[in-house]
This record gives C-alpha cells, structure tokens and sequence, in this order.
C-alpha cells in the first residue's frame, strides 16, 4: 500500500477525500457540495499563506491572550495522592474557553473567502459568544442557532450574544437542543451560500470542518507540549480532555500523537449513566452519517438519532468529531465516561482545592483525572485542559446542589 | 425495476412527481393516500422515508417527520406501505426520498435488497452526493433500482458529471438554493438550468423544491420533463391528518391537469 511510508505517523489524517479511516467525509446535500469545495480550496491556500498564519497568531496573542499559562495543581494533587496534576488553562482566554481560538481562525477565512455574513449553532451558548464576539470584532452581522430548551436555561449566553449585536433565533424543531441548531444552521446555510459563512464550533461536520478546527485548536497542545518541555525536560505521562464533539482535545491530542510515550484519555459524558440517559457517543453508540460526516452516533436499530443527555450543555449532542472515532477504533487514545454526579463532585473538588471555578465541561475531565491520578506514580505526570471557566455554569451548579439563588 | 420509471417519462405529457411521507400522520393511513395520488393523476411516487433530523427539509416536511416518527414509524413499516402500493399499483413507479443513515444504517446491501423485496422504482439519498456514493449506488444498481442524483443551482459545469455518473431513473433538478417548500425560482432561470442539463444527459429531467399551485406546475412542465411536488401535500396532510386522501386527491388532480395539458395550453 502507498501509506505504508506514513504509517508510523497518526497526524496525517485526513486523507484528500477528508476521511479519518472509516470516518468524516462529505455527507451533505448536493447545493452545499461545491461550497464545501471552494472552502477546502481556500484553507489550502490560508494554511500555505504565512500572512494568514502571522495574522492568526497576532489576534490569539493579543485580543485571545495566549499562550494560555500551564499550571501545575499542588493542592489537588496533594489530595489525590498519586500522579502530578497539571492543568492548561484555556478557561483563562478571553469569553472564558477555547471556542474562541477556533473563531478567530474561521473568521479570518470568512473574510479571505468574500463572504460578509456569518451564522453559527450553539449549545450552551460558548461557542455562540465567541462566534458573536469576532463578528463584533471584525464587524460582520452575525445570526446564532439555538434550541429553545438552550436558549431558556442558558439566559446570561443569550444576553451576552445580544450584547455583542448577534441576532439569536430560538430553534423549535425536533428537540429543541444542539443538535437542532446545527439543522436550522445547515438549513440557513444551504438558503444563503452566496454571501454566507457558517462557523462550526466543533471538530465534526463535513470535511474540511474536523481538520480546519483541529488545526486552528491545536494551538492548545503545541503550547503545552512547548511550555511542558520548558517546564519540566520532559512530556507528560497522560493527556485527559473532556469530550463532546470533541475540539479542545483534539487540539490538545493531536500534537503530541507521534509521542508514543504519552498516554491519552477523553471522558466523554455518561449523564445519569451509560445504562440510562446520556451523552456517550463512543461507548453507547455505533457508526453512522449525520451532520456532514459518518462517525459514533447515539441512534436507534432503525438509524434515527436519539436524544443525549448531560449535565453540562456543552457535551449534550448525539454525536462526536470522526477523528476521535477514529483514534478510537485504532486505539491510540482511550475514551471512558464521567456521570453528572462524578462531574458536580469534581467542579467542587477543583474549587475547594485550587480556587479555579471549571465548566462543568472541563469538570468532567476533573472527574476523571481524580480516578485516575491515584492508581499511578507520584513521579508521572497529568496533564489535563481546563477548556472553560465555570462562571456560566453557577446557577446549573446551585440547583442541582439545592442552592436558590 | 428501472423501466417502469422510463415509461412513466415517456408518455406523451409531462410527468407528475408527487411526495409525501410514509407514516404520516400514522403509517396505517398512508396507503389510502397513495391510492389518492394515483387516482388523482400523479405519474410517479416520491415516499418518504422519515427522519429525526431532515436537515434539507423546510418546515412542511419536518413537521410530517416527526409526525410519522411520533406514530412509531419504523423502517419495516416504510417497507410494507412500499410492498403493499406495489402490489395494488404494478405499473407507477415509486422512489423512496430519504436521509442516509437510516439508508445505511443495517448496510446498503440490505438496504437495496429491500427495496428490490418491496417492488423500488428508484431512490433519492439527499445527503449522500457523489463523492460518497462508493457504497450505496452500486448495491441499488445491482438490484436495478435507480439512484437518482440531484442538480442544483450551484452544481456549476466542472461538478455535473460527477453528478451524473452512476445516476438513473431520472436527474431531479432542485430549482433553488435552499431547502423544501419555500421560494419557487425564476421560470427564466429554471429554463435555462433545464436546458444545460438536457445537453449533458441522456436522462429525464424533474424540477423541484417550492412548486406548490396548479400554475406554478404547468409553468415548469412546459420547460422540463416532469415536476416534483411535495410539501404542498404535506400540508394537507398535515391539515386533515386521517382524512386526507380526498384533499390530496383534489390538489393532485388538479396538478395533473395542468402539468399534463401544460403543452397542449397555450402559455
């Protein structure tokens, strides 16, 4: 076979056709076909064009205020009594997670590519924010997709997008949750591709979405993975990221792929448990198409789609980016679960030890680095991605603890 | 089996393409709208096979999708209201209209030999363009049914014949950007659309997406070969749930008219 000579690397992927092994691909109705097209033809020419590079780099140091610190968690780690904990905090960036990196990188395309209108889909409302911030920034009018069960339980987002002069437009169809908004989104998309951008906010969707937001998150790992070295001489031991559709771990994984030393864990969300409702894509569902790419899918004998559930907005979608199907089904990364409960108990654990409040996504990832630290040596190290701060995520917290606010 | 689709575009009219969805609102009641649409006039049938998540579908047929899922509509039952039109119908062909993962799901050799079992004219996968056809177009065409292919306004020259290649039955020409039951087109631009396609294929060509009125239909039959009309009928379903086979049959019938006279009238 000819990629026996790249079969040594795990970071060549996609191939041309935007295929992860089994997975990924260009699901998508015929009039949205040559747009998906003329995109990749245009990140092509972005990634070879230093000037996009330079320009990308500016913004995240400047306006994002990268790098992001690498933090080493004595307290936590004292108090899981094994492996260093070390966190890399993108809950420090501006709008207060890593969505933003992947904005900026898919605003700057919008404009190299002509088009003068973005939309974006939004679950609890984060990445909304960051698209509705760079479109403030650069001054594009800006329409965000968003179920109406999302849009009422996550009001503060909502009024932060209108702030920043996004129009918000409550999805009603289906279930009214993320997966809906990404319909409607696809829905506006394919009525108005002459003049319009849609910025997805995870590393899923049809090619060349999952390879473009990899790339523009992968700042996360190339920074840890420097900033580690410069640490400590050495790499980590074990990655942990938590897992919706997947993008701050891929960002931080995938640079360290080739590094067959370090180990990688994404913690997906088990919800009220694997056996009940949840957000498990890997472990509770098999392969399918939906959205634009063939990946794991929670879906049905007869191939529909069903509903997942998870404490935290942000991993409450049905599916997964194709390359972590992918990573799974080659077994270089590893995936398991964290409940809601295992989640709530981690967010607590990181406030009371290290005065940093989590998302309740990164809290999952928490969760599952407290299980994991204490089976291992107090010389190894973890290294974990706290995505986002968990200020939104206060009145969740509060009613589930049985706090009235 | 292919030939009944090239007979129903060989007649000396037009041809009228009518959709609804299977099971909608229950699947018991679908039958009786079939029988509706033939007995009105229509040529050949579009079913549908629903979906959780039709994002190519306008609000019209979204709603018919989870009315029909909501009835507990599973894919056997789409089978069995296919079978049962056959038996009743030998001669009009029917296509089945549908996303890919419920498709493929049990893999796309079941999935053709299905179709094959139920007497499937032909199949329409929106979210499965050429590019991703490796699979389900050769198992459908091994059991001749027809993968039929969708033109849009943005399938440019350098992209047609992808398009084209491997497709049957006949090539649906979806009138404009966006998605079912909305804006119709400019006749001028679905003309001159019409005309490119023609030069390029052998195949029958269908206009579809926003024809909803007898005079919309009759405009479209004059410059094409046949045209597609569904979230029209959707609608009335939507409106008269059990009862409506009658509507459907009068808007049918009326459809028929014009789209089968569209030649003879003077414009």
């Amino acid at each position: 076979m000819a990629s026996e000579a790249l079969a040594n690397s795990f970071r060549t992927q996609p191939d041309e056709r935007g295929h992860f092994g089994a997975f990924g691909g260009r699901y998508v109705a015929e009039t949205l076909m040559p747009l998906i097209l003329e995109l990749e033809h245009h990140y092509r020419a972005a990634k070879a064009d230093p000037a996009f590079t330079a320009e990308f780099e500016d913004l995240l140091e400047h306006y994002v205020g990268r790098p992001s610190p690498l933090y080493f968690a004595p307290r936590l780690t004292e108090e899981l009594g094994g492996a260093q904990v070390w966190f890399k905090r993108d809950e420090l960036n501006h709008t207060g997670a890593h969505k933003i990196n992947n904005c900026i990188g898919q605003i700057l395309l919008a404009m190299r590519m002509g088009k003068t209108r973005i939309i974006a889909e939004t679950g609890a409302g984060q990445h909304g924010v960051a698209t509705a911030t760079v479109c403030a920034r650069f001054g594009l009018p800006c329409v965000i997709y968003m179920g109406s069960k999302d849009v009422e339980r996550q009001q503060p987002n909502v009024f932060r997008m209108r702030l920043l002069g996004a129009e918000v437009i409550p999805v009603h169809s289906g279930a009214h949750t993320l997966k809906d908004a990404m319909n409607e989104a696809l829905r506006d998309w394919v009525a108005n591709v002459h003049d319009t951008f849609y910025i997805i906010g995870t590393a899923a969707g049809p090619h060349p979405y999952p390879e473009l937001v990899r790339d523009f998150q992968s700042v996360i790992g190339k920074e840890a993975r420097a900033q580690m070295l410069a640490r400590t001489g050495r790499l980590p031991d074990l990655l942990v990221a938590a897992i919706g559709g997947g993008s701050n771990a891929i960002g931080l994984f995938h640079p360290f792929l080739d590094d067959a030393s370090v180990r990688m864990l994404g913690v997906e969300a088990a919800g009220h448990g694997l056996d009940k409702e949840h957000a498990a894509s890997l472990a509770g569902g098999r392969p399918g198409i939906l959205h634009g790419n063939k990946t794991y899918l929670l879906q049905d004998a007869d191939g529909q789609i069903t509903e997942a559930h998870s404490i935290s907005a942000g991993l409450d979608y049905p599916g997964i980016g194709p390359e972590h199907s992918w990573l799974k089904e080659i077994g270089r990364v590893d995936y398991t679960s964290v409940t809601d409960t295992e989640a709530l108990e981690a967010f607590q654990l990181l406030c009371r030890t290290e005065g940093i409040i989590p998302a309740l996504e990164p809290s999952h990832a928490i969760a599952a680095v407290a299980k994991v630290a204490p089976t291992m040596a107090k010389d190894q190290v973890i290294l974990a991605n706290l995505c986002g701060r968990g200020d939104k995520d206060i009145f969740t917290v509060a009613e589930h603890l049985g706090v009235v606010l | 089996m292919t030939t009944r689709l090239a007979t129903a575009f060989a007649k000396p009219h037009p041809a009228l393409v009518c959709f609804v969805t299977a099971g909608d609102p229950e699947p018991h009641h679908t039958p009786a709208i079939l029988d509706a649409l033939v007995a009105g006039g229509a040529d050949v049938i579009e079913l549908g096979m629903p979906f959780t998540d039709p994002m190519a579908d306008g609000p019209a047929i979204q709603a018919a999708n989870l009315r029909a899922l909501g009835a507990g509509t599973r894919t056997g039952d789409v089978f069995r209201i296919a079978a049962g039109f056959r038996a009743r119908h030998p001669e009009v062909p029917l296509v089945l209209m549908g996303y890919a993962n419920p498709m493929t799901t049990r893999g796309p050799e079941w999935f053709a030999a299905e179709c094959h079992a139920a007497g499937v004219d032909g199949v329409i996968c929106v979210d499965l363009p050429p590019e991703e056809d490796d699979a389900l177009g050769p198992a459908l065409r091994d059991k001749d049914i027809a993968p039929i292919r969708l033109a849009t306004p943005t399938t440019d020259a350098a992209r047609l014949p992808a398009v084209l290649e491997g497709s049957a039955g006949f090539l649906y020409y979806v009138s404009v950007a966006g998605i079912t039951g909305k804006q119709q087109a400019q006749l001028g631009s679905i003309e001159d659309a019409v005309g490119r396609l023609k030069a390029a294929t052998d195949l029958p060509v269908a206009v579809g997406f926003g024809v909803r009125t007898p005079e919309q239909a009759a405009a479209i039959a004059r410059v094409a070969d046949g045209v597609v009309v569904g979230s029209a009928l959707v609608e009335l379903v939507g409106e008269h749930g059990a009862d409506a086979a009658g509507p459907v049959r009068a808007l049918t019938a009326a459809l028929a008219q014009a789209v089968h006279s569209a030649r003879t009238v003077a414009a």
